[in-house]
């Protein structure tokens, strides 16, 4: 097999050389101050008047806010380090947005154990899935501000989830709902070969990692 | 009959530099077979550490020429285009593969083409695969009635506008019109803002003449010809999309 | 940036489709499964970045192809696409 050929003198993009920075990040991952958009498809328009969110599947409750009503929820603000499967990670993202715990509260989990699984689905088609114990107990936001300010369409707007525990194609922009389900279902990447879990700090990139 | 493109190695002849942020890059590719004008290569980098990094770019040389021309803006802050635009120098080689694209193509040989009016819309560096095909056609002797619209920020940011000149000047058939849309010379006459309808409903052929559009340039800017050329009645199939993505190249 | 500034034509994934089909692939049809609509590779909207490519319908935006190229396998996922011709001449 013939040896590959090296571009001479090309660098590429930036590895992580700062050793402070490096023991902050995750494996393999370097720190960008940029925010790069990767998107599978074309960015959503859904005005805020017809856009709900929805909690349903294998639960008793079917529960929906619109965005007024999503608006008016208990919100918190959070700060995050995020890390791209691309490997780019930025760091002290600040977002504003509802805790998953408070949109999963009324729908009476406790009493059914067996559903473990929770498939977020978005305008677009795109979806991703989690176990519930990943989104629960102050790990998962569904986000609607980005720095103090309205989220971007480009990078999720109007609201999108938030899961920084984890790579961030598992934090679905244009998310508009959660189902609940006993049987896990992989998502848009991880049915063509990413990690069916995603956790960066034992870089599971891809599926068998 | 299949045909499986390979990575092959091409040599850096010549560097010449187009506007003060593009140049292009002429190459010596032994393995080349042909292509046709508008396709375009992928170019492969690989550091020392294994890591690559992939971009395609169209050939702005015409099928008769010995060499392969690439033509690459300088995008601050990019990943690929700064190396190839100031970190090549003649004697390097670089790797590609092509040529790609069947669908993005204009043949000036008698017989291949219908004989339509080729209406070309450009933006910025997206001029490239477009300028393979206005030199193909010269080489071939080819006078369908051609128009050329063509946007750049500045007088000093045309790509080939010495060429262009010379060409159109020598060919009644082939007519250029710029715009400029954010720094114009003190006596410019021309258009002086972004492409819209009305300039395209001005500078394209009437959809009455069956023409053909070729445009390529930043997705935005393609996305905005190709809707107005629509709405002023050329046929969806009859127009032709490069898109660049966000930064032109 | 503006929305959609990143998309491509599905012109720019003839490489990559090249490495899976030996064919020029650009040119070949594909049937929607999502509206029924028949167009060339050529015309499709292609998303494409670090994760993989995604080739949609230029009318309805179905997803007809999502192919990733992973640790030496290439997967796609074609649920989005019923029907796909190929020319096996070249020119």
């Amino acid at each position: 097999m013939a040896e590959q050929f090296i571009s001479r003198g090309f660098k590429g993009r930036a590895r992580e050389t700062d050793r402070a920075v490096k023991e902050r990040i995750p494996p393999g991952q370097f720190v960008t101050k940029e925010f790069p958009v990767l998107s599978a498809g074309p960015t959503p328009r859904t005005p805020l008047e017809r856009w709900d969110f929805s909690v349903y599947g294998e639960v008793a409750e079917d529960l929906k806010w619109t965005w007024d009503e999503f608006r008016r929820l208990p919100r918190e603000t959070v700060t995050a380090d995020i890390h791209c499967v691309t490997k780019w990670s930025k760091l002290g993202t600040v977002w504003t947005g509802v805790s998953v715990d408070t949109l999963l509260a009324g729908v009476g989990l406790d009493a059914q154990p067996e559903v473990r699984h929770l498939v977020a689905f978005c305008d677009g088609g795109y979806t991703t899935n989690l176990p519930l114990a990943d989104v629960r107990g102050g790990k998962a936001w569904v986000v609607d501000e980005y720095d103090g300010k309205p989220l971007d369409p480009v990078h999720g707007g109007p609201a999108r989830l938030l899961v920084p525990h984890l790579y961030f194609w598992k934090s679905a922009k244009w998310v508009r709902g959660f189902k609940l389900v006993s049987e896990d279902r992989p998502g848009f990447w991880e049915s063509v070969g990413y990690h069916n879990y995603g956790d960066p700090w034992r870089e599971q990139r891809y599926a068998g990692d | 009959m299949a045909q499986q493109l390979k990575w092959q190695l091409g040599t850096v002849v010549e560097i010449r530099q187009e506007t003060p942020r593009a140049k292009s890059l002429i190459l010596d590719l032994p393995d080349w077979t042909t292509h046709l004008a508008g396709q375009h290569v992928d170019v492969r980098l690989t550091a020392e550490d294994g890591y690559q990094a992939q971009r395609s770019y169209s050939i702005a040389s015409p099928p008769e020429d010995r060499h392969l021309m690439l033509t690459v803006e300088r995008i601050e802050g990019g990943e690929v285009s700064p190396y190839l635009t100031d970190g090549l120098r003649v004697g390097d080689r670089v790797e590609l593969r092509g040529p790609v694209g069947g669908y993005f193509v204009w043949d000036a040989r008698e017989g291949k083409h219908d004989g339509s009016p080729l209406f070309l819309a450009a933006g910025g560096s997206g001029v490239a695969p477009l300028m393979a095909m206005i030199r193909h056609r010269a080489h071939a002797g080819n006078k369908v009635p051609t128009r050329l619209l063509y946007s750049s920020r500045s007088y000093e940011e045309v790509i080939y506008r010495e060429e262009l000149e010379r060409l159109s000047a020598s060919d009644p058939t082939l007519r250029i019109i710029h715009t400029l849309t954010r720094r114009r010379p003190p006596d410019w006459a021309g258009y002086g803002r972004r492409v819209d309808r009305a300039m395209l409903a001005d500078a394209a052929w009437p959809p009455a003449e069956n023409p053909l559009a070729f445009t390529c340039g930043p997705t935005a800017f393609v996305e905005a010809v190709a809707t107005h050329l629509e709405e002023l009645g050329y046929e969806p199939g009859r127009i032709k999309t490069e898109r660049f993505g966000p930064t032109g190249g | 940036m503006r929305d959609n500034d990143l998309r491509l034509d599905g012109n720019a994934a003839g490489g990559l489709l090249n490495e899976i089909f030996p064919f020029e692939m650009t040119a070949a049809e594909a049937t929607c499964a999502g509206c029924a609509a028949t167009s060339l590779i050529g015309e499709l909207m292609l998303y494409q970045h670090g994760m993989g490519a995604v080739l949609r319908c230029a009318d309805c935006d179905t997803a007809l192809m999502r192919i990733t190229h992973i640790r030496g396998s290439y997967r796609l996922d074609l649920s989005g696409m019923t029907y796909l011709r190929i020319a096996s001449d070249i020119h």
